[in-house]
């Protein structure tokens, strides 16, 4: 019998047997993150379906008629005649009638007859930044459709012609589910292990098993051991859900995907584990694990901000974040298929937050039987 | 060699002093009682036998181990059942004793043997199967103690292991601490019951951090200086303010239906039927009393406190 394994394992076996005595947290357990992930991924997204677009039509005329056709035949507006003078734009805007504008000069179809140049004022609503930014794209490319079949001034020197690699569509679901896969396993297997001790702390059950011989080391892997499997069957359900429910484009290798997202989760779970070290109450614990995870994997991971426009210190701090890793990850394996070797660094970079997280919860274990 | 060897131990929680100054001795074998209040340090100075704490100052030493050098050879031959009830409640019984028979590495011939025994002296057999959550307060106490003794401790350190427990619990567990005792274990059991300290081998008093004083309980008994009585009547609050206000009294303690009063000295033979007819009555019996472990502690805390 080789003792040192047999603590570890009857410490996990413990631990198993805590989690299947209380079935109604683990059936929350199980649908909490799958309601949060439907929930998420039908709720995020960057694309602008309906712009509503005002036209103030001066004109009147057939070419007018087609330019606001071309409109209405992109799926991405909606857009309706609106008699009000320019000066009544403002009040447009603020009861959320119309996201832009479209004022068609008077002289718009004379002016297109003798190919020449004329202007189209379109007006933003910009208090939605991003979306504002949306719009001018999309309003800029459908000019340039119309411009090509009813303009045909002279030939432009030279076109761009952009080929988009992995999401031709440029889907933002494909870009957030995985983000959304990074920001819910990092949350529930921090916020699993961060209670594990702090309980056996409350419950005094923490000074019988200093008393014995135990080592801290077996104790802390004895913990981490069987929530390694339940993070596990969590991950692997939201990961299918994910990937099956929104349609994403799977082009790698589940296997390896699997493999690393059980070392993200071990990252995560170790991270529970060194907040539960420190915190004294499971309440606090259970704050912190919440904070600690849930703000930095979506504000500094690349979740949703890219972390190339974020200012350079805050840039720093996202190599804390290991949501950021596993983005690199899932993303590269999801959408590019990317193999074991284009992911080597933050493969590496994962392997070492998870030991020197554990390595500081053994220490940290270490110094509070002192004190 | 003593099995528990304390001298001049100090344990401060930042400017807090939690124990000042402790020196004491318990023998191998010995049913050792350590009594006092709340809050006079008797469970820091448990923790640090336990290696739990480091002494602030002097030191702690186990069957000849050091308790910050060599903690881990003690963790080995020392069982430590804890103030509040701290098992697994949402684990069986069984689970409970296996889980820490596998925690103290109790080899896998010897577990079905021990745990057979424990079963056996604890009663417990017919409830193994049960959470210990659902056990009742005595039957929770006697897992905590057939836990702490799963790997037959050369020693045992059990703190305040009856507090909260119904009287016929509390008799059957000292009944199996004399059983453990009489194997040869020596035990090291802290109480704030005054009664429990008469079924000690020696006791020790702490009191604000400090032994008071210590010894066979009868020993202790006899230091008490007064002679003292046990009085009684109808009513007991107005008996007792009445010796309150008498000459030559040197304390007064309600005792259930009774007043012990103690003397500075013997009040002679006439006086008595004198308080009679002062307190209309109300003083009915008066009987010399040999003053029980209570009485004295509560002398010398008195002491204490005028020093």
């Amino acid at each position: 019998m080789v003792p040192k394994r047999s603590v570890i394992s009857s410490f996990a076996k413990k631990e198993f047997f805590h989690i299947i005595r209380d079935p109604r947290s683990l059936v929350i357990l199980f649908l909490m993150p799958i309601l949060q992930l439907i929930m998420f991924g039908y709720a995020l997204k960057m694309e602008i379906q309906q712009v509503n677009l005002a036209v103030i039509d001066f004109n009147r005329s057939l070419s007018s008629h087609h330019l606001i056709d071309q409109f209405r035949g992109s799926h991405y507006f909606r857009p309706f005649y609106f008699d009000g003078s320019i000066e009544q734009i403002e009040t447009l805007f603020k009861a959320r009638q119309a996201h832009a504008v479209m004022v068609i000069p008077h002289d718009f179809n004379r002016q297109l007859q003798r190919h020449r140049s004329t202007p189209v004022q379109f007006i933003v609503d910009a208090s939605d930044a991003n979306a504002a930014t949306t719009i001018r794209n999309y309003i800029a490319q459908t000019i340039r459709i119309f411009n090509q079949s009813h303009n045909r001034i002279e030939a432009l020197p030279f076109e761009v012609r952009s080929t988009i690699f992995f999401n031709p569509d440029k889907k933002s679901t494909y870009f957030f589910v995985p983000g959304i896969i990074a920001l819910l396993l990092v949350m529930i297997s921090a916020m699993l292990t961060s209670i594990t001790i702090t309980r056996e702390k409350e419950t005094g059950t923490l000074e019988q098993i200093l008393v014995s011989p135990i080592k801290s080391y077996q104790i802390i892997l004895g913990k981490v051991l069987p929530y390694i499997f339940l993070a596990f069957a969590i991950g692997v359900i939201i990961l299918l859900i994910g990937i099956f429910l929104f349609g994403v484009p799977f082009r790698g290798s589940i296997i390896l995907l699997l493999v690393l997202s059980t070392l993200y989760i071990l990252t995560a779970l170790s991270l529970g584990l060194m907040i539960s070290t420190i915190a004294r109450t499971q309440q606090v614990a259970m704050m912190i694990a919440l904070i600690s995870t849930l703000l930095p994997t979506f504000m500094l991971s690349g979740f949703i901000f890219p972390i190339a426009s974020m200012p350079e210190i805050l840039q720093y701090f996202t190599y804390l974040v290991p949501a950021k890793y596993y983005l690199f990850i899932a993303r590269g394996i999801i959408l590019k298929g990317s193999n074991l070797m284009h992911l080597l660094q933050p493969t590496i970079f994962l392997l070492i937050m998870s030991l020197v997280l554990l390595v500081i919860s053994i220490r940290k274990f270490e110094i509070t039987l002192e004190d | 060699m003593q099995a528990i060897e304390i001298k001049n131990f100090k344990r401060n929680y930042g400017e807090v002093e939690a124990v000042k100054d402790v020196s004491l001795q318990v023998e191998k074998g010995e049913l050792f009682g350590l009594i006092g209040p709340d809050g006079a340090g008797k469970t820091t100075l448990m923790r640090s036998i336990c290696t739990l704490l480091k002494p602030t100052s002097g030191h702690i030493r186990v069957m000849n181990r050091d308790s910050s050098n060599d903690y881990m050879e003690i963790r080995k031959i020392i069982g430590y059942m804890p103030q509040r009830f701290s098992l697994y409640q949402d684990l069986s019984v069984t689970q409970n004793l296996e889980f820490f028979a596998d925690l103290f590495q109790v080899p896998a011939d010897e577990r079905e043997k021990r745990l057979q025994r424990l079963y056996e002296f604890s009663r417990l057999k017919p409830f193994r199967n049960r959470l210990a959550g659902a056990l009742s307060g005595g039957m929770k106490q006697k897992l905590a103690l057939s836990c702490s003794l799963i790997h037959t401790p050369e020693i045992l350190v059990l703190d305040e292991p009856t507090f909260g427990v119904d009287p016929l619990s509390r008799a059957e567990f000292w009944d199996i601490l004399k059983s453990i005792r009489e194997e040869g274990t020596t035990i090291f059991v802290s109480t704030a019951y005054m009664e429990e300290a008469e079924l000690c081998d020696r006791v020790a008093f702490m009191y604000k951090g400090e032994i008071i004083t210590s010894g066979p309980p009868e020993e202790i008994k006899k230091s008490y200086p007064y002679p003292l009585y046990r009085l009684e009547g109808e009513n007991m609050r107005q008996l007792r303010s009445f010796f309150d206000a008498q000459k030559k009294i040197h304390s007064t303690q309600l005792f259930g239906s009774a007043v012990h009063v103690s003397f500075e000295e013997e009040p002679e033979e006439q006086i008595w039927q004198k308080w009679k007819e002062q307190t209309d009555k109300n003083l009915q019996h008066w009987k010399k009393e040999s003053p029980s472990i209570e009485d004295v502690f509560m002398y010398l805390i008195k002491q204490e406190n005028r020093s």
